[in-house]
């Protein structure tokens, strides 16, 4: 039995966030006032409590390294055991940042008067009269942290449901035909590849009768039925992280939905399916996976971080650029699988990866967030009518500006620092040409950010907008983006937090 | 943390410091921030001063932060990053002063100095980068820092320009990226070292050779070799202090200054000439010189003209880091310093004549000289300078690189250098001849006064300082304060060349 | 092939049958249907997993009795959704990639059942 204080370290980041969503959830039947006061204190108040029991939980496991916690005192195998080791921390600390500013983002967003508002495929700024964003948001925001403090395959299944009903609510919650045709189809996508992921667990479970990760992670051998059950889950989580050539779905799922929808899906909710591949294939599959599955997720990685980018170039608005980027962004993770089965530096692959989760997180969220200002404004998001509307939301088009930096990979942003560990990995492992699509990926997103940028700095008599967007949208979007340069600089303790208990160890070289 | 740990910091972040405050300035302020900024010059300048005496007595400046495993943030000063600081630091504080005149009344002002700020921040950093991996960050953040100046007319041709600049820059980044980290794989964290960081032990040569090749070929699109030169004549969209910034201080040197620091300090001169690295980068360089030349003489527009030089002139110092020997170095180092003061020159000199009289053409500069005397005998100075007449600094440029071609065997290399001198000549003095010996044409001499003086005094200062810093570098070369003698002693502490004074 | 194997095998047979019919039939019903019988195999392989031993494992049966409440509230909610998709745009079918066509989707289909 962990100490009192892991063990609230641990249960926090779930239980606050279920009792916010279940106090917004009962506000939302109070008078329209006090119900929207209510609802966006609790909110704010359990992004705060997320926050600060992430920090504690980081320093206990910076201290004590991996933490465990039984549920109900039943101990593994029959009972349930909520695990922290550094990666999970760090996708905490991913969603408390992201999720934390999201927040900040969304009180500003449904306070909005909307009286002018517009027919037509924007969604923004509309005023969620049955008051479910919240509810919704908390919501999927425990089951985020559930499921990456999970020790547990089952309990990642549950956790992966709660995770795709909240956010296709999420998405729909416009109400008009897209929103809700996208939500759909985010949905359906969301339960086949959960399903998938089911299967591969009863496959594992019928060979090694265990569910806990760690004890899978002891018994699972190279049989039959552990490929096949690797071939489903990778699968049904390539298909919910949106990895070419299953990634159909996200483009109108990441556009459709209001912007702070898709903040939050763009940032969090991708990355949620991807931890789960991350942690079966290093802490479970590892050893049993034949080499040629990780170079065909490789593969379809690199294909990603082109294709996304040139559909990204085609685009014409905004918000679908965005999604595109995320394809191509999304293409770099699964790099890993190939640069480590293919012997690249196993460390430099795996934190790469997970580093670029968190700055991908931080700069697309502040990048879908200005988008949504700028719809705010103007309500539209046509790329070709966004002429020099720096003038107008400097704030914004300096967010996306600055988070562009990190999606290019350039200094001294945590894109920058992913991208070399990144490269490093493939270099080292003499899978050179992965390198250079890495690179290449890079000078492509410094195509599709200027098609945006360009225009959008150049001086024009008049831009029409309809209304200034509220300053906690713009601030929310700048600090994030602020957050994602900032990364390159902090990388080391980060780093440094990602090795405790991390399925590789960081090899000096040259020493 | 000690006052010598932060100091290189401290000179960094002088710069943009001030420029993230202005970038928060309204345009009206102009008082405040010519007030704050030419404050965070005049410190910068004083801290660089006295890192430069330190360093001259033997001092140790190092800041390490480790950043990523293996891997530090390292700044340092040694004797060839002074040079460069120097450079910097000083041509920014005339810069800026020419800026305030140069852009009186127009828009945007906060949003130029601001990045002209973190350019020069960029710039300094490049210079104090004490390994490959932060040289790598600044040099990135140098081409962040020039794109919204490069842009900043904000007319759809600057930003095509823009956009070409960042494709050709970044893509330059990327490789030169490439070749970091293999060399970050092969030889671990490579810090720039007197002598050369590798020993040729690390790997096999063919991989040592491709990894070089990487490394210059990322920092040749900056330093604008043939064929990857294409962004320098087209940057010319650009404001005119801009374009003095990017041709003698920053982007352009930058990419000069890397060149050096990997031939010297991560290779090492000896284990890149037995390597055979060397001869190719003379070829190239070579060919960009006669190049340059040849497209400055078919230019008309005097920034183009001016742009194509640069691209001739900045080889000079990739010409003499590669000729196998001192003499060689010293010249292309020393030139490092030369051509950006008489590039600096050249340039304010055009803008001063393009924002007083509307003349962009060489071919309407009839008769100029009368006009603007005291200007286009900054220019004419500068210009003599370039094509290398005793005593000027152009001249103990070419001189030391003549020399040190003889000595690493590259006879050839003179016949390039007589060639350049001459095309340096047909495309200068046409200029100059116009300017004083034909009749101005109408159209200028209907030009109404603007100032008292031939042009806005805050200009002309500046142009006339660094017209006379070109003339001093040449005559005082002896000495030993001059960029000469300090190229002297670089070869002297850093590379362990036995200079015989 | 003993009484074990052939839950088994029948189970994984749903799972691709309907993940089949899932991608073929454009009416949202159906897919919902089909989403849900695909979890209706996975269940019988866990059935089918807990009858490997003499004594029943009871494990698979809490995991099947959890499965069932996520999928009820799953369907439930798909549920809905197709009724205000269905009320928003008047067809139960999800467009096809408004974004990329900017033509309005055709109201004549192939697919026989609509309404």
């Amino acid at each position: 039995m962990a100490a009192p204080g892991t063990s609230l370290a641990i249960l926090l980041p779930v239980l606050l966030p279920l009792v916010g969503a279940t106090v917004a959830f009962l506000a939302g039947g109070a008078s329209l006032k006090t119900g929207r006061r209510v609802q966006v204190g609790t909110g704010l108040l359990t992004a705060a409590g997320v926050l600060g029991s992430v920090v504690l939980l980081w320093s206990v496991v910076a201290a004590e390294g991996p933490v465990s916690y039984q549920l109900a005192g039943w101990e593994v195998p029959v009972g349930i055991a909520l695990r922290a080791d550094g990666l999970s921390v760090l996708m905490l600390l991913t969603t408390a940042l992201v999720g934390g500013f999201g927040s900040i983002y969304a009180v500003g967003y449904f306070s909005s008067n909307n009286e002018d508002r517009r027919t037509g495929r924007e969604v923004e700024g509309f005023r969620d009269p049955g008051r479910s964003f919240w509810p919704l948001w908390l919501f999927l925001w425990a089951a985020l942290n559930g499921l990456f403090l999970s020790g547990d395959a089952f309990n990642l299944y549950v956790t992966l449901e709660l995770l795709g009903l909240s956010a296709a609510a999420l998405i729909s919650l416009g109400g008009t035909g897209s929103a809700l045709a996208a939500g759909m189809r985010y949905l359906m996508v969301s339960l086949l590849g959960s399903l998938a992921y089911l299967l591969g667990v009863a496959l594992l479970y019928g060979a090694f009768g265990v569910l806990d990760i760690s004890l899978l992670g002891e018994n699972a051998s190279s049989v039959p039925a552990t490929w096949a059950a690797l071939a489903f889950i990778s699968l049904g989580m390539a298909l919910k992280t949106g990895l070419f050539p299953l990634h159909f779905w996200l483009p109108s799922a990441y556009s459709a939905s209001p912007s702070v929808a898709s903040a939050l899906l763009a940032a969090l909710v991708g990355k949620a399916s991807f931890y789960i591949l991350l942690r079966l294939w290093f802490d479970v599959f590892e050893g049993s996976v034949p080499a040629v599955s990780g170079q065909l997720l490789g593969a379809f990685g690199a294909v990603a971080i082109l294709w996304g980018a040139i559909m990204a170039v085609r685009q014409r608005r905004l918000k679908l650029l965005l999604a595109y980027s995320s394809v191509s962004q999304i293409g770099y993770l699964f790099l890993v699988f190939a640069l480590v089965t293919g012997g690249g530096r196993g460390f430099d692959a795996w934190a790469g990866a997970s580093y670029l989760v968190l700055a991908h997180a931080s700069a697309k969220a502040a990048m879908f967030m200005a988008a949504g200002a700028i719809i705010f404004a103007l309500g539209h998001d046509d790329i070709d009518r966004l002429r020099g509307i720096a003038q107008k939301l400097p704030i914004p088009v300096a967010s996306f500006a600055i988070a562009g930096i990190t999606i290019m990979g350039l200094p001294t942003s945590g894109g920058f620092t992913a991208k070399w560990l990144l490269l490093s990995s493939s270099l080292s492992s003499g899978q050179w040409w992965y390198g250079g699509v890495i690179l290449a990926g890079g000078v492509l997103a410094a195509v599709y950010l200027l098609r945006f940028l360009n225009p959008a700095l150049i001086q024009v008599k008049t831009s029409p907008v309809l209304r200034i967007p509220p300053k906690s949208m713009s601030v929310s979007a700048f600090m994030l983006a602020l957050i994602s340069l900032a990364l390159g600089l902090v990388s080391a303790p980060l780093l440094d937090l990602l090795a405790v208990g991390a399925p590789f160890q960081p090899e000096v070289p040259g020493e | 943390m000690s006052f010598p740990t932060l100091l290189p910091l401290l000179i960094i972040l002088c710069s943009s410091g001030v420029s993230f405050a202005i970038l928060f300035l309204g345009d009206d302020r102009s008082r405040l921030r010519t007030t704050l900024y030419l404050g965070g010059e005049v410190l910068k300048l004083a801290l660089v001063l006295v890192m430069l005496r330190g360093i001259y007595l033997g001092d140790d400046y190092e800041l390490r932060i480790p950043l990523l495993p293996g891997i530090d943030f390292l700044l340092k000063a040694n004797t060839l990053s002074m040079l460069f600081l120097v450079l910097s630091a000083g041509l920014w504080l005339v810069t800026t002063v020419y800026s305030i005149g140069y852009l009186r009344g127009k828009p945007h002002q906060s949003r130029f100095f601001a990045f002209f700020g973190f350019s020069v921040s960029a710039t300094a950093g490049i210079a104090l980068a004490g390994n490959l991996f932060t040289f790598f960050i600044f040099f990135e953040l140098l081409t962040l820092a020039t794109y919204p100046l490069i842009v900043h007319r904000d007319t759809p041709e600057a930003m095509r320009v823009g956009r070409l600049y960042l494709v050709y820059t970044l893509s330059g980044g990327v490789v030169l990226l490439a070749g970091a980290v293999a060399m970050q794989l092969v030889a671990g964290s490579v810090e720039f070292t007197a002598g050369g960081a590798i020993d040729g032990s690390e790997a096999n040569n063919a991989v040592l050779v491709v990894i070089f090749f990487l490394l210059i070929a990322g920092l040749a699109v900056k330093n604008a070799f043939v064929p990857v030169h294409g962004w320098l004549p087209q940057a010319m969209v650009a404001p005119t202090p801009v374009s003095a910034l990017l041709h003698g201080v920053a982007v352009v040197k930058a990419g000069a200054f890397g060149i050096v620091r990997v031939v010297y300090e991560v290779y090492g001169i000896d284990l890149a000439q037995s390597l055979g690295v060397l001869f190719p980068i003379t070829v190239i360089a070579s060919i960009t010189i006669l190049y340059g030349s040849l497209m400055a003489v078919r230019q008309d527009e005097l920034k183009k003209r001016l742009a194509y030089s640069t691209v001739s002139q900045v080889s000079y110092i990739a010409l003499g880091i590669s000729l196998f020997g001192l003499i060689g170095a010293i010249g292309g180092v020393v030139h490092l310093v030369h051509q950006g003061v008489m590039k600096v020159t050249l340039f304010l000199c055009a803008g001063a004549v393009a924002e007083t009289l509307g003349i962009k053409h060489i071919s309407r500069m009839n008769g100029v000289g009368r006009r603007m005397p005291w200007t286009m005998g900054a220019f004419a100075l500068a210009s003599f300078g370039m094509i290398g007449l005793p005593p000027l600094a152009g001249f103990v440029s070419k001189w030391h690189l003549g020399l040190g071609a003889m000595e690493a065997g590259q006879g050839w290399v003179i016949a390039v250098l007589i060639g350049s001198t001459i095309l340096n000549a047909a495309y200068f003095l046409p200029i100059i001849y116009r300017a004083f010996f034909l009749e101005p044409t109408e159209e200028a001499a209907r030009q109404p006064k603007k100032s008292r003086f031939e042009a806005d005094w805050l200009m002309l200062i500046p142009i006339l300082t660094v017209a006379l810093l070109s003339l001093l570098v040449g005559v005082l070369a002896g000495s030993s304060v001059s960029p000469l003698g300090w190229a002297e002693l670089i070869a002297q502490q850093e590379w362990n060349y036995d200079v015989d004074r | 092939m003993g009484e074990v194997e052939v839950y088994l095998v029948s189970g994984v047979l749903i799972f691709v049958v309907c993940a089949y019919a899932l991608v073929v039939h454009a009416h949202l019903i159906r897919k919902v249907l089909a989403l849900n019988i695909m979890g209706s195999g996975i269940f019988l392989l866990f059935t089918a997993i807990a009858r490997r031993t003499d004594t029943p494992d009871p494990v698979p049966h809490a995991m099947v009795l959890t499965g069932i409440v996520v999928a009820v509230s799953a369907t439930a909610f798909a549920l809905a959704l197709v009724r205000k998709l269905h009320q928003a745009t008047g067809r139960p079918y999800l467009p096809e990639e408004p974004d990329r066509s900017p033509r309005p989707p055709k109201e004549t289909r192939r697919n026989p059942e609509r309404g």
